[in-house]
């Protein structure tokens, strides 16, 4: 999503009032609660007095919040603070406690956890808020989980110390027994958890040593909810089912802005099984017994919008208004270093490209959706809570409840790829609208459509590049020009004064401002058109276009030179670039030293995100009518230490299928404010014929683990490009490749 | 109306408009919530189970239309003999799912296939599962737990 470095002046702000990564915030106890001890945080003045709520849960909001529980089946549970959607966060947090902990991991659980964020905070972005995001869940958790599970660990030998009489030096842990090998005694972890439940925790636990990882790092294509995934019994929000529950959809403006004017509700409460209509804030729900009379319903309802503060334009239109501010020289300033326009004035040649993104949508498979009950004087919202905290406080202010009166169940979602970390909590202030609406009589469900879910907008926004870049006569680049202009995804929500600067958001200028190749004259434009359309981040948010610029720039700057595109890249990275060791293991796994195949024509970008380095090197092919097929993409990573191979390869796999459907065919276009496309018919998302192999090569790396879930986007689209101007001559600046 | 359908060799009860696609009536009524909602219009394959050992789209085929009928969805898939539980255990083999959503669906067109083609080429694979959307665009790996199936059921 966004970049947690970015985040520093958050850390500056939140150091002096929140636990950060301190030892405070490892300040690890535990306690039992029912029959299972739990290891988690608290607060120093709370030790003694950590309160049970009915359920085993500890209540919202309380002093002491659990990272680990075992039961007395010996069963580990991890409460996770990242939730999953896909990405297999939760068997990530899963390997560092078993780690640690020295358990299987087919004896470990993982639920997800929110609504406390002073434990649950994410540490890679200040520990402030809970949030997935920015492909940092590894960072986050990257200490947090592994010192629970050691503390854990240490807890359990203690027990068994006590138990045995011997010195806790004496003993070793494996398989999720404490070992005491000169007695030869054993103790599974559930024999000893209520001796080790009033123990005091360490205050120093030491991590175990790389070489001693037996699970960190271990290439093994074991994943905890593989099962549950293959034969349907992984529950979605969308699976919910609670006793009463009413099922409803929603009638949006067609056009962004536009709002309800009135609604005639006639047909729609005449379709069996509808129970209420009801005009909410953001459109008009129809509340019906079951999901298909909530879609006849929905189909049925006769809504009148008032258009005056919508969208109005079309995207061809924005696109040729943005084409116009590109070419002035307007714009705030966001990178400016040595003389450009000097330079390019001397040129003796130069390239100019004008670069055209659309909007694209997140379109995960399960549509949005939520559920709310109010249950006495308790809200419970269930979904994917990727930004809980902000769901929490918006929903308790609607429902007349404090935010310690909510109960967050945080579901696995069919995908996300951003879409479901909204500031101002979408779909989960709609449903609790619609269930204040009815007095919260029942539980509410609202499921929007596929329809309702495409035309919604918070799409990837739309954006313009004009780049112009100088050659002096000895073939180098000799001045940058670049003006950037699309809407701004921070403007108008809390991150607008956490973390744009002089109007400028950094979401839509990474990956140009900060690249790293050695242009010493430069100088970068960014400007923010505004627009009803809502817009987000969508998987590596703004290195979706500022990556295919850069990487298909440098190509044509390769080409007009003379150069071979590895070897410019390798020129002009600095010696301690990380894309540099990337890039050359793409090309030699590729074997791009030698000529390509017949028939195949190649390309390549490396791009850094996230602090993650990927090179990729597309493979393509003339297909009988006159079309482009992607064969095969060679792809290194560097994100540091791997903590699961398996799960890198994977990421990496679908990331680049993921960046390619958008390269070739993704494009939500507008029309009088409003977009053409509503399903998968009109919206054309890759599918497996045009799935190319993917061959991934990971660097061995002893850095901290960055994350992999959104680095393997960015390069796939320019490398294809570079490829496809290989075969055809021509440069691709209009995405999608594929015309409709 | 009221109608009786047979769903995982199951008589099952439905009282449901005759124009309720099976999607929901599976989903909704019967409570096998396995079968997923994707787009509605047949266009994703989440929702896909099968008929009388044919792969249909259950979010475009109205329930009513399927009495007498064996209805057979991944909660009863693994039931149905060596094709399926060769599907299943290689897609946990090969670790295909990510969010996952969209495998039930893509599983029950994997079976369909092996049920009768058990050496699929990659193309035959393409033709067979192009009807299935991965959004995190696991199908590689599909690919791979196809062949590695076949390659158990030989």
């Amino acid at each position: 999503m966004f970049n947690g470095r970015k985040l520093s002046a958050l850390d500056v702000v939140d150091a002096a009032q929140t636990p950060t990564l301190s030892r405070r915030q490892f300040l690890l106890g535990a306690t039992l609660i029912g029959s299972a001890l739990m290891v988690g945080c608290r607060m120093e003045a709370s030790d003694a007095d950590a309160p049970v709520a009915a359920g085993g849960k500890p209540a919202a909001g309380s002093p002491f919040e659990a990272y680990i529980a075992i039961a007395a089946d010996g069963i580990v549970t991890v409460y996770s603070s990242q939730f999953d959607m896909g990405q297999n966060s939760y068997h990530g947090l899963a390997t560092l406690v078993a780690e640690e902990l020295d358990v299987a991991l087919d004896n470990v659980r993982v639920e997800g956890r929110a609504g406390n964020p002073k434990w649950y905070g994410n540490l890679a972005m200040g520990g402030a808020f809970q949030l997935t995001g920015g492909s940092s869940s590894m960072p986050s958790s990257w200490e947090r989980y592994r010192k629970a599970g050691a503390a854990a660990r240490e807890l359990l030998k203690q027990a068994a110390a006590k138990q045995w009489k011997v010195v806790i030096g004496e003993l070793s842990t494996a398989n999720g027994e404490v070992i005491h090998a000169g007695s030869d005694r054993r103790a599974p972890y559930g024999s000893l958890i209520a001796a080790a439940a009033p123990l005091p925790v360490p205050g120093e636990v030491a991590l175990k040593d790389a070489k001693a990882w037996t699970l960190i790092g271990k290439d093994a294509t074991s994943r905890i909810d593989a099962r549950a995934k293959s034969d349907g019994s992984q529950d979605y929000t969308i699976d919910i089912q609670l006793p009463g529950m009413l099922v409803a959809t929603i009638a949006h403006s067609p056009r962004f802005g536009g709002k309800p004017k009135s609604f005639d509700a006639t047909a729609a409460k005449a379709v069996p099984g509808v129970v209420e209509v009801v005009q909410i804030s953001r459109g008009v729900a129809v509340v019906a017994n079951n999901t298909w009379a909530a879609i006849k319903g929905r189909e049925a309802l006769q809504v009148t919008w008032d258009d005056s503060g919508a969208e109005t334009r079309s995207s061809d239109a924005m696109f040729t208004e943005y084409e116009a501010l590109a070419k002035q020289e307007g714009g705030k300033v966001a990178l400016k270093r040595g003389d450009a326009a000097g330079k390019l004035a001397k040129a003796a040649k130069t390239i100019e490209a004008t670069y055209r993104f659309p909007y694209l949508a997140h379109a995960a498979l399960e549509p949005l959706n939520a559920v709310i009950h109010k249950d006495g004087d308790r809200l419970h919202i269930h979904g994917g809570l990727q930004m809980p905290d902000a769901v929490q406080g918006a929903c308790a202010q609607i429902a007349g409840v404090k935010p310690d009166q909510v109960d967050l169940h945080v579901m696995k979602t069919g995908g996300g790829f951003g879409r479901r970390a909204v500031a101002d909590c979408d779909v989960f202030v709609e449903a609790t609208e619609i269930a204040k609406a009815i007095n919260f009589r029942a539980p509410v469900k609202l499921q929007w459509t596929r329809e309702a879910d495409m035309g919604g907008g918070r799409y990837r926004p739309l954006h313009v590049h004009r780049v112009r870049v100088g050659l002096d006569a000895d073939g180098n680049v000799s001045g940058w020009q670049h003006h950037i202009v699309g809407q701004s995804i921070m403007a108008g929500t809390p991150f607008e004064g956490m973390m744009m600067k002089d109007g400028i958001d950094p979401t839509s200028t990474e990956g140009v401002v900060d690249t790293p190749y050695a242009l010493p004259d430069i100088d970068v434009r960014m400007t923010h058109p505004a627009s009803p359309v809502p817009v987000l981040w969508w998987r590596s948010v703004g290195h979706t276009h500022t990556a295919y610029v850069m990487q298909t720039l440098l190509d044509e700057i390769a080409s007009a030179t003379g150069k071979d595109p590895v070897a410019l890249r390798l020129a002009l990275l600095p010696a301690d670039a990380r894309e540099r060791a990337v890039l050359s293991l793409a090309a030699e796994k590729a074997g791009w030293s030698q000529p390509v195949a017949a028939g195949r024509y190649r390309g390549v970008a490396v791009h850094q995100s996230f602090g993650s380095f990927v090179a990729t090197v597309a493979e393509v092919s003339k297909t009988a009518d006159g079309g482009i097929r992607v064969e095969r993409c060679v792809v290194a990573s560097d994100c540091g230490i791997v903590i699961n191979p398996d799960i890198v390869r994977a990421q990496i796999e679908g990331g680049t299928g993921f960046g390619l459907s958008a390269m070739l065919g993704e494009r939500i276009a507008l029309e009088n404010g409003a977009p053409t496309a509503s399903n998968y018919d009109a919206y054309r998302v890759l599918r497996i014929d045009a799935m190319p192999t993917v061959e991934v090569h990971m660097l061995p790396s002893t850095a901290s683990p960055t994350g992999i879930g959104e680095c393997a986007v960015p390069p796939i689209g320019p490398a294809v490009a570079n490829a496809i101007f290989q075969a055809t001559g021509k440069r691709v600046r209009d995405l999608p490749f594929l015309e409709a | 109306m009221a109608f009786e359908l047979t769903i995982n060799g199951k008589a099952v009860p439905v009282d449901a408009p005759d124009d309720m696609p099976l999607l929901w009536v599976l989903r909704d009524i019967a409570g096998l919530t396995g079968t997923k909602y994707g787009c509605g219009m047949a266009q994703c394959g989440a929702c896909t189970v099968h008929v009388a050992g044919q792969p249909i789209r259950s979010c475009v085929t109205p329930a009513s239309a399927l009495v007498g009928q064996p209805i057979t969805t991944i909660e009863g898939a693994g039931a149905t003999g060596p094709v399926a539980k060769a599907v299943q255990d290689a897609w946990v083999a090969g670790a295909v799912a990510q969010c996952g959503y969209c495998q039930s669906g893509q599983i029950m067109s994997a079976i369909a296939l092996l049920d009768t083609n058990r050496s699929p080429s990659d193309d035959d694979i393409d033709a067979a599962m192009a009807g299935n959307l991965c959004r995190c665009a696991t199908y590689q790996r599909i690919r791979a737990a196809i062949k590695a199936a076949a390659t158990a059921l030989a």
